[in-house]
């Protein structure tokens, strides 16, 4: 064996489960590194700026499966500096659901209320604050009258966001250069930093093998800073414990191509995969029928033509969020922005003669553009997404010099989840289009495949070994000392925007791995206090820990 | 000029003169072609630039075959897909990027960044394609940033509450 850097924790990723990890390992007195594919971008490389090159192609990634595309973080900071910051937690019924496989799929530790400390811990790590009306943006409002309008409820969403600081540029997917969203950015990771974590971006690992002394092997290649195809060098570094936590669309990836050197994975590495069951719809609002019927007006006497305007989704609508209702008919709705290329391509002309996705009718539909609505659905999809053969390096064939690639994930809706997204559609529907209010259609699923901006599930815990890669403790079966913290260790859809449970889960999951890296002989402890040394967060989990540490 | 005719069917425009014959005329104001769909294509960014000798050729190919299938005589001074009749080339283009199609990922992409040049232009700084008034951006109704090129926007609330929050909502503000 050649010598290689060593380190006790080696952490693949800085999203919510990566940043989590390396905070608490470091903070109770491990040796930590952070290896992250993408660039490390602060507030002021954060660019207003759609041109090739700049943040907004630097940090995200689009990914092209069959039957479905992925959408996520490219950097430092992962999902979170990328992402629209909506952070609710996940409704009691979820942590029930069976799916197609007959049983419970959430281990039988987990509900609403065990989980809820650990929704808490994160909740004053970020922090996560709740919003009055008088944050609510333009589109949310708007939203939100068309749901009373038509007798349902809606809610301002909690959020991850200093709404003191935010001018509602809608910019959120490039980065925030005000810095008010709450990224990790801001909290986790320079904690992490300041207890000596080290982090090095464009840092792209590849694969895994076993040591001797029972510790990992972690191989990377550099990527280049500006073409994401080019490799400038690779390495390896040796670790007592590795955190995967690469994103749902490339964890499993990584162990997939890791099968050669450590031997079979368990059976749902790169299965259950869930698009977080999501949908979308634009509503094309007819601005004086707004005015009429919900009384909206603004102080230049518009009545809306907003849609540039806000922070993504601010007003959800949860009246379809009942457990009494049968499985795949459960569902949240959210008022939403994705900027022009992602919000306009695949929205489709109501009524179209000739093509609904493109062509002089869609022209005419874009240049309505600042009456568009957009509604954002999260169902209960069926986990049915599969990840084939891993591509030679990263988890997909990259295509442009950033942002677009091509990955081996296949996913076939099932008749449940079409069944989902059609009770959604119609209700969307039924709010938008009464009375005349507006008129709408879902987007295409012909062009792309489905998305999801949420991909989930496909390494995820549970306690069946036939059903899930990890214990409940977040180990990889039959792999101990790796441990996987990102959203493909969620069991399944979440009927809202997925966040906060995967950085619940994060947290919950840190005793277990303290513990497996002590027990490898790192001097390492669990306990610390939030980022910024509030501790009442840690003060709800303690009584919880002895129950999920294994001796 | 096959590219521009493929660009003009995604995001279709006016004529550019009187003699242009890529662009259909198809729409009032100008589309993805006159908002840089080409430009942006052969940026060597994207991806496409070293492949779009061969698209343009199957292209035509397609073309060509599509006429023949139609009866369709095509005006040979200009490429197959060019001389397509605007309609033709709008059921061609549908027929290619359908899910049926064995190369339906090249003519997806294309159509991507079709659309792209068009709704972006993502070719060029943002705030400056604004200001030389980009007609994809100005079709859309883009707002102008302000002085600094940062987009800011102070008036964003109605300011009052506009439906009851649902019953069952906990104290953390999220559904129960």
């Amino acid at each position: 064996m050649s010598s290689a850097e060593r380190t006790d924790v080696l952490v693949v990723g800085s999203g919510f489960g990566g940043a989590i990890a390396a905070y608490h390992l470091a903070a109770g007195g491990a040796r930590v590194v952070v290896l992250e594919r993408g660039p490390w971008l602060t507030a002021d490389d954060f660019d207003h700026d759609y041109l090739l090159g700049s943040s907004y192609t630097r940090i995200f990634d689009f990914v092209v499966g069959d039957g479905m595309s992925l959408l996520g973080g490219n950097c430092v900071g992962g999902g979170s500096v990328v992402f629209f910051a909506a952070m609710p937690r996940a409704p009691g019924f979820v942590f029930e659901r069976k799916g197609s496989i007959g049983r419970r799929m959430w281990p039988s530790t987990l509900t609403r209320d065990t989980l809820d400390p650990w929704y808490d811990r994160v909740a004053e790590a970020l922090p996560v604050s709740q919003q009055g009306w008088a944050d609510v943006t333009y589109s949310g409002g708007l939203f939100a009258a068309a749901c009373d309008h038509a007798g349902r409820t809606a809610n301002p969403v909690p959020v991850a966001i200093d709404t003191a600081r935010c001018t509602n540029c809608n910019w959120m997917m490039s980065g925030c250069r005000f810095d008010a969203k709450r990224s990790l950015l801001l909290n986790y990771l320079p904690a992490a930093l300041a207890h000596g974590a080290q982090i090095r971006p464009m840092h792209e690992v590849q694969r895994l093998s076993r040591n001797d002394d029972g510790g990992y092997r972690v191989h990377y290649n550099v990527i280049d800073d500006e073409d994401y195809r080019a490799q400038t060098g690779c390495g390896a570094i040796d670790a007592k414990i590795v955190v995967l936590a690469a994103g749902a669309g490339a964890t499993p990836v990584i162990l997939q191509r890791s099968e050669a050197t450590l031997g079979a994975m368990p059976s749902a590495v790169g299965r259950y995969f869930s698009g977080n069951g999501e949908r979308l719809n634009t509503a094309i609002v007819n601005e004086e029928r707004a005015g009429e019927l919900l009384g909206l007006s603004r102080a230049d006497g518009s009545v809306y033509t907003a849609n540039q305007i806000g922070r993504g989704p601010v007003v959800a609508s949860w009246d379809n969020l009942d457990g009494a209702l049968p499985e795949f008919s459960r569902f949240s709705l959210e008022q939403l922005y994705f900027p022009p290329g992602f919000g306009t391509i695949l929205a489709q002309v109501p009524d179209a003669a000739g093509p609904t996705w493109f062509g002089v009718e869609k022209k005419e539909l874009v240049r309505r553009w600042r009456s568009w609505l957009t509604i954002f659905t999260m169902t209960e999809d069926d986990n049915e997404g599969v990840f084939g053969p891993p591509p030679p390096t990263g988890n997909a064939v990259r295509i442009s010099q950033q942002m677009l690639g091509r990955g081996p994930i296949r996913y076939h809706p099932t008749a449940n989840t079409l069944g989902g997204w059609a009770e959604s559609d119609a209700v969307v529907r039924d709010i938008m289009e009464r009375d005349g209010l507006a008129r709408v259609m879902p987007w295409t699923n012909d062009v792309v495949g489905a998305y999801t901006v949420h991909p989930l599930a496909s390494c995820r815990i549970g306690d069946d070994p036939r059903t899930s890669a990890l214990d409940d403790r977040h180990e990889l079966r039959n792999h101990p000392g790796i441990f996987v913290t990102d959203g493909s260790a969620v069991p399944g859809a979440l009927t809202v925007n997925p966040a906060l449970t995967i950085a619940a889960l994060a947290e919950r999951a840190m005793p277990g791995i303290v513990r497996a890296a002590q027990q490898r002989g790192v001097n390492v402890r669990y306990g610390a206090p939030a980022p910024d040394g509030a501790t009442s967060g840690r003060s709800g989990v303690l009584p919880l820990v002895p129950t999920l540490v294994h001796e | 000029m096959t590219l521009e005719a493929f660009a003009d069917t995604i995001v279709p425009g006016e004529k550019r003169s009187v003699d242009d014959r890529a662009v259909a005329g198809a729409a009032a104001g100008g589309g993805a072609v006159a908002s840089g769909a080409v430009e942006l294509l052969e940026t060597p960014a994207v991806g496409l630039a070293t492949a779009l000798g061969d698209i343009v050729d199957a292209l035509n190919g397609h073309a060509l075959e599509h006429a023949a299938e139609h009866g369709l005589a095509l005006d040979g001074s200009v490429p197959p897909f060019v001389a397509l009749p605007f309609a033709h080339r709008t059921a061609l283009v549908q027929t290619l990027t359908g899910p049926a199609h064995q190369q339906r990922d090249i003519w997806v992409a294309l159509a991507l960044f079709s659309n792209m040049a068009f709704d972006t232009a993502a070719h060029l700084h943002t705030a400056e394609a604004i200001e030389a008034g980009h007609p994809g951006l100005a079709t859309l109704g883009f707002a102008k940033p302000d002085a600094d090129g940062v987009w800011r926007f102070p008036d964003y609330s109605y300011r009052r509450q506009l439906a009851n929050v649902h019953p069952n909502t906990t104290a953390s503000g999220s559904p129960a």
